[in-house]
């Protein structure tokens, strides 16, 4: 008798499994001071040089990045068509309300104080944050690190205040790690960032308590583009985790980020995202990370929501013993794509990553993995596991592996391993005949897949995955 | 109050018919034992009652302390109090023991009424004991890289947690050593009560050594051919399948 491949997915099962995305499906009227319209141009750019009162050195930055941006194609030669559904003209790159950000959430205006309270954001500051940036469309509402940080040297800013503040150390890290012309996203993003973070963690010191930032769309037709760098000194260490949502509108809106971290000799960075887009937002980021010396970069990242996800973290590993690590969750359901990878590049010798992919593929959502794994010939001493295990929920379900592992030399040690399963009609036949309904059931199968993988993640952390945990966890007390 | 099958009759989906008209009667209390050559449906039998949906219902009907059970979806019949215990259990990966049971058991609760977990893992605890289970086993996966003979245990685990009315055991002996047989028969017999009936299907006659049947059905050919008392195990362990030949009219 074969085993039937498809199991179909009813309401209860869809629901079981749906994370809970209503949560972040609500929005304010606008009330902006500045926007720069619809489309980008030179014009487009002046106009946010003009309001964030941007230094010479950075409106040239600008400039010169729209032009690459411009000039690049879009890479549909490898990735998916839907990117030319992207329309740059209708878009609005810079909205704000022209306040600046708040040191309380008292001082917040009351419509962005809800959005965040409902997203509940002031709670986890009080209950185990280290200091929080809460960016509302173009700009941070609200950024504030605990005084004691603060007084040891922690500088947690946005990027606006960070490049102006602390240009001795913001400027010689800033688009080295991703150069404008990365790509098209990234050039577009170096055109056009405002808000996300500025971090600098002194040397040797570690943080105890993460630091967290919140990304909130609130406008329609507009698009996000914040510019996070992170600098950990020698011996220090810093958690940062992120979060996104926006409400669900009618047409598309754009998400476009360049993260940049840089962990100098000895130091460890971890960054975390919990990205709970609304199935229309096109989430297109580029991440990277540089470690020195006995440094560490790990990527932990889950993304569960958007209609399109490109999103491929890397560690640039540049000095010996150098640590790069990217553990990664995606669920892609209806109408969606999670085309998500990891990049690690191996630029010294006896250097270390390590690669662990889980994606769920539901109904007709399709899940893509993009790794690259590059040692030259001349290193010594390499190593790099990769593991990549999709599962898929209905036969509409599509996933791809595009795995490219450029191992120079024979002094390395490299592994790869790539896994598809289903769950199996045999599977949820054990656990109904335990009493078990077939949504539940379903929903332990896919909780159980990515377990291992979650208790990467602070448990504390964000409303979305609790719910997935929750889901699983449901009773793991002893 | 039985577990009552009444001329039970299934096909495959491509039609080929297994069950040809079984009727078997299992009274609470009562312990009944199906033996029979491989291939005479005793394994399909357990998977109509628990309602595999790779099988249809031709004909007959089951029903459970006079409820119409083929009606019901798995997991309900599971709830009525139906227990499977598979000849080959499925792995469930990632999910532990512990949060698997005490998912089936918090299946059974109203809306709102929650396990409580202090006296959940005391009950685990004891029934693990009785089965000399290690306490490790409850943080691991479901089945993932259980020997053959830690997936019986695992099954007869399940059994004592859940408490059901009706237990039907498939091949529970099968890849089973003397001294594990003897455990997984202490559970069993632990669990036989005037409020639970049981039926063991088996190959051979060992098990019913350890689990003694009030009853013993002979199947071939998707049907029951022969029913008797302990003694008609001994019979066919003597005499072996062949026997059956003259039983089944050509």
């Amino acid at each position: 008798m074969p085993e039937e491949a498809t199991v179909t997915v009813d309401q209860e099962t869809q629901d079981a499994i749906n994370i809970d995305r209503s949560k972040g499906d609500f929005r304010f009227p606008e009330r902006n001071k500045y926007d720069a319209g619809r489309g980008l141009t030179e014009k487009t750019i002046d106009y946010i040089s003009d309001v964030k009162q941007d230094p010479d050195w950075v409106r040239e930055f600008r400039h010169r990045a729209l032009k690459t941006f411009l000039d690049k194609p879009m890479p549909t030669n490898w990735a998916t068509e839907d990117l030319n559904n992207i329309d740059f003209d209708i878009i609005r790159y810079y909205l704000s309300d022209g306040e600046r950000p708040k040191r309380s959430w008292d001082e917040v205006p009351a419509d962005v104080l809800e959005t965040f309270e409902r997203l509940g954001i002031p709670e986890q500051e009080r209950a185990f944050l280290a200091g929080v940036e809460a960016q509302f469309d173009s700009e941070a509402a609200y950024s504030n690190v605990k005084e004691d940080l603060s007084k040891q040297g922690v500088i947690f800013v946005n990027s606006t205040e960070g490049l102006k503040e602390h240009e001795e150390i913001f400027r010689p890290w800033f688009g080295k790690v991703i150069p404008t012309g990365d790509n098209k996203f990234s050039a577009l993003n170096s055109a056009v960032f405002s808000g996300g973070s500025f971090i600098y963690i002194p040397k040797g010191l570690k943080l105890k308590q993460p630091l967290q930032a919140y990304f909130r769309i609130n406008s329609e037709n507009f698009g996000q583009f914040e510019r996070t760098l992170i600098i950990a000194d020698e011996g220090s260490e810093v958690m940062y985790m992120e979060g996104c949502t926006a409400p669900k509108f009618e047409t598309a809106t754009l998400h476009s980020a360049v993260v940049e971290l840089v962990a100098l000799k000895g130091a460890k960075i971890q960054y975390v995202t919990v990205q709970n887009w609304s199935s229309n937002v096109y989430n297109l980021v580029t991440k990277r990370g540089l470690a020195m010396e006995d440094a560490e970069v790990r990527w932990i990242d889950c993304n569960i929501g958007s209609r399109l996800t490109m999103k491929y973290p890397g560690v640039i590993m540049k000095g010996e013993r150098a640590r790069g690590e990217v553990i990664s969750i995606a669920l892609a359901n209806d109408g969606q794509h999670q085309d998500t990878g990891a990049k690690m590049i191996h630029a010294a010798n006896n250097t270390t990553s390590n690669v662990v992919s889980k994606s769920i593929s539901v109904g007709e959502g399709r899940s893509t993995y993009r790794g690259q794994v590059h040692i030259p010939k001349h290193l010594k001493g390499c190593k790099n596991n990769t593991e990549c295990d999709a599962l898929l929920i209905n036969s509409n379900s599509r996933t791809d592996t595009y795995p490219a592992i450029s191992v120079r030399g024979n002094q390395h040690a490299t592994q790869h391993e790539a896994s598809v399963s289903q769950v199996s009609e045999e599977m949820l036949f054990y656990m109904q005949q335990r009493g078990i309904d077939e949504g539940h059931a379903m929903s332990l199968a896919v909780n159980g897949f990515i377990n291992d993988l979650v208790r990467e993640f602070p448990m504390e952390y964000s409303v979305e995955l609790k719910r997935l945990i929750d889901l699983e966890m449901e009773g793991s007390v002893g | 109050m039985s577990l009552s099958i009444q001329d039970l009759k299934a096909s495959l989906e491509d039609g080929t018919e297994i069950l040809k008209g079984v009727s078997l009667d299992i009274p609470k209390g009562e312990v009944h034992a199906i033996m029979g050559p491989n291939g005479s449906g005793k394994s399909t039998l357990s998977k109509v009652i628990a309602g595999h949906e790779s099988y249809e219902v031709t004909g007959g009907n089951v029903t459970l302390d006079g409820e119409d059970i083929l009606d019901m979806g798995i997991d309900e019949r599971s709830r009525a109090g139906i227990f499977l215990a598979f000849q080959y259990p499925a792995e469930v990966p990632g999910v532990s023991n512990a949060n698997f049971i005490r998912a089936a058991l918090q299946a059974r609760l109203a809306e709102g009424e929650e396990i409580d977990a202090v006296a959940y893992y005391k009950d685990l605890y004891d029934k693990m004991d009785l089965l000399e289970m290690d306490r490790k086993f409850t943080a691991r996966a479901v089945n993932e890289g259980f020997s053959g003979g830690e997936k019986k245990r695992n099954e007869i685990l399940q059994m004592l947690m859940l408490e059901p009315k009706y237990c039907i055991m498939d091949e529970t002996d099968s890849g089973l050593d003397i001294d594990a047989l003897k455990v997984v028969a202490k559970g069993v017999n632990a669990m036989r009560s005037p409020d639970r009936g049981f039926l063991l299907i088996t190959h051979y006659q060992r098990l019913l050594d350890y689990i003694k049947p009030d009853h013993v059905h002979v199947m071939a050919d998707g049907k029951i051919v022969k029913s008797g008392g302990p003694e008609l195990a001994l019979e066919l362990e003597e005499k072996g399948y062949d026997f059956l030949k003259e039983l089944v009219p050509a």
